[in-house]
């Protein structure tokens, strides 16, 4: 008789060290309560606008069932391109240098892939969004945390990542506006960061799912940089931008060579993404500026309201520039942020996702989710400011 | 538009301590920007969107096209204002096209409707002729659904 400790592991040990999403696991505690308000999505809480669901109803009722061009519809390739180009400067070939993925969190698998070799380092600002870490782990790569701090505003600097950068890494990693703390790229920095990469001959792949959800500061991105085009992949996609998150449509803009093998990836084993989603994204490009504006409005007074409060309340944070995170610290309680969170889940039914969920760097940290409805928001804060003043006696 | 007018076009309930935090202004200011609005007729009036459908009344509203003949002096804006007084009417526009004045009335009964247009409207000096359509439900009324349209539900936590 077998015992279970010598049952065979048949799960790849490179995939048994990452460990589970912090988000995860923080989702199957709270999917268990009820009646709690949620500052902890990270989608918006519209809804895709009608014209662009219509427009999904409408290639349905066409027959569009079918799959697509590998490199996506050709028609939204081209809609891409000029959108990249009017709104971030450089100008993609549709038919060689843009590939139509399955959200960005395939886009970055596949840049990934398509460039790491078992034991390349690759650099990534912390804290940061769950994925970039375990995707370069998958590739057998090495993922290497180049710090960020809240009294800097989470900026990234030249020294960070001279501190982290060794002869084996071989691409830098940015997410500007960054989830989870809502920092945004300032032109200096891009200037600085692509000086760096130049030198240093890494690619950077950029994913810059929330730039259209930058506020007040100007949107600066690193691909615009001298030298970078031909060094970058750059990620981009609906989700955030007109609430399309389940169609799950992104893309990725790079060099030929680059593109062609990102796509040899794609090809084998995704194929294309669904062509209902990308006809749904022709039109959010062709029609949705007026909604992306909307939003982004609504976005902007509920980011302010959310600010306000958490610093009226005792929990510090930075205005954030762009996305729709506030990332207001927690220490000084003698709480560990999950602690913290589950406490105030517990106590006030208000959930939030510890810091610690995006690397070591967020802890003392809590992620705060705005765009939720301003009421939600209203009384999440009302909660919160007696969680907190229960703290402190 | 002003963002404190959209604000308050949404919800005019809203405190000015709430509006000064979404705009980041000082409560003071949001105060004086308010009063100011009124003071110059900007802000009219703050009203409650009601759903009548959910509530059992006896209340007819219609919408009537009218064909007016404009005069010489002051063109179609007196006989205008003369149907803009009647406690009836709720809202009253001039249009461009096949007739000149849209308006939108209300009446206990069909009867009551009939009455008004037949007796007060269609009677006025200048008027030419009306035609009333009477509404039968209500889906949007001034930007607000009257109907809660059920939604997927989205996760509590997600990415």
């Amino acid at each position: 008789m077998k015992s279970s400790r010598s049952r065979p592991d048949f799960v790849a040990p490179h995939l048994r060290d990452v460990p589970r999403s912090g988000i995860r696991d923080f989702f199957e505690i709270v999917s268990q309560r009820e009646d709690v308000i949620s500052l902890s999505i990270g989608e918006p809480d519209f809804v895709a606008p009608w014209h662009i669901r219509e427009a999904a109803v409408f290639a349905l009722d066409r027959g569009a069932t079918s799959y697509t061009a590998n490199l996506g519809l050709r028609e939204l390739r081209q809609a891409v391109a000029a959108y990249v180009r009017r709104s971030f400067g450089p100008s993609y070939d549709p038919d060689t240098e843009i590939l139509i993925t399955v959200g960005v969190s395939e886009a970055l698998d596949l840049a990934v892939r398509a460039v790491i070799a078992p034991g390349d380092e690759v650099l990534y600002h912390a804290p940061c969004y769950v994925s970039y870490a375990p995707v370069v782990a998958f590739a057998h790569g090495r993922p290497v945390a180049v710090p960020t701090r809240a009294e800097d505003g989470f900026r990234l600097r030249r020294e960070a990542l001279e501190a982290q950068v060794t002869p084996r890494t071989r691409a830098l990693m940015l997410n500007f506006p960054t989830n989870p703390t809502g920092a945004v790229l300032a032109r200096e920095d891009a200037e600085e960061i692509a000086r760096f990469a130049v030198e240093r001959d890494l690619l950077v792949i950029t994913d810059e799912i929330y730039s259209e959800l930058t506020y007040e500061a100007e949107r600066v991105s690193v691909v615009a940089m001298p030298g970078m085009r031909e060094r970058t992949i750059f990620l981009n996609g609906f989700s955030k931008t007109w609430a399309m998150t389940g169609f799950r449509v992104g893309f990725a803009c790079a060099p030929p060579g680059l593109t062609e093998a990102m796509m040899k990836i794609h090809q084998y084993t995704m194929l294309c993404a669904p062509v209902v989603s990308q006809r749904a994204a022709i039109e959010a490009l062709r029609g949705g500026d007026r909604d992306r504006d909307h939003m982004r409005a609504e976005y902007e007074k509920r980011r302010n309201f959310l600010h306000a409060g958490l610093n009226e309340i005792g929990l510090p944070c930075g205005l954030p520039g762009g996305a729709f995170y506030v990332f207001p610290s927690v220490a000084g309680r003698g709480l560990t942020s999950k602690e913290f969170s589950l406490r105030l889940l517990d106590e006030e039914k208000v959930a939030c996702v510890p810091g610690s969920a995006f690397g070591s760097a967020g802890e003392g940290f809590i992620r705060c989710c705005f765009a939720t409805d301003i009421e939600d928001i209203k009384e999440a804060l009302a909660r919160m400011g007696r969680f907190v003043r229960r703290l402190s006696t | 538009m002003d963002e404190l007018l959209r604000l308050l076009r949404k919800n005019a309930l809203e405190s000015p301590h709430n509006l000064a935090r979404m705009l980041r202004l000082t409560e003071d200011e949001v105060r004086r920007r308010i009063a100011q609005y009124e003071q110059d007729g900007v802000i009219r009036a703050y009203q409650a969107v009601v759903n009548e459908d959910r509530l059992d009344l006896d209340r007819v509203r219609a919408v009537i096209e009218v064909k007016i003949s404009p005069e010489r002096e002051g063109g179609f804006d007196r006989v205008a204002s003369r149907v803009a007084r009647f406690d009836e009417v709720e809202s009253l526009f001039l249009m461009s096209g096949t007739y000149d004045l849209l308006v939108f009335v209300r009446g206990a009964t069909l009867k009551e409707v009939a009455w008004f247009v037949s007796e007060k409207l269609a009677t006025l000096e200048g008027v030419l002729s009306t035609a009333t359509h009477f509404m039968l439900k209500t889906y949007k009324d001034q930007g607000v659904l009257m109907h809660v349209e059920e939604r997927d539900e989205k996760l509590k936590v997600s990415p």
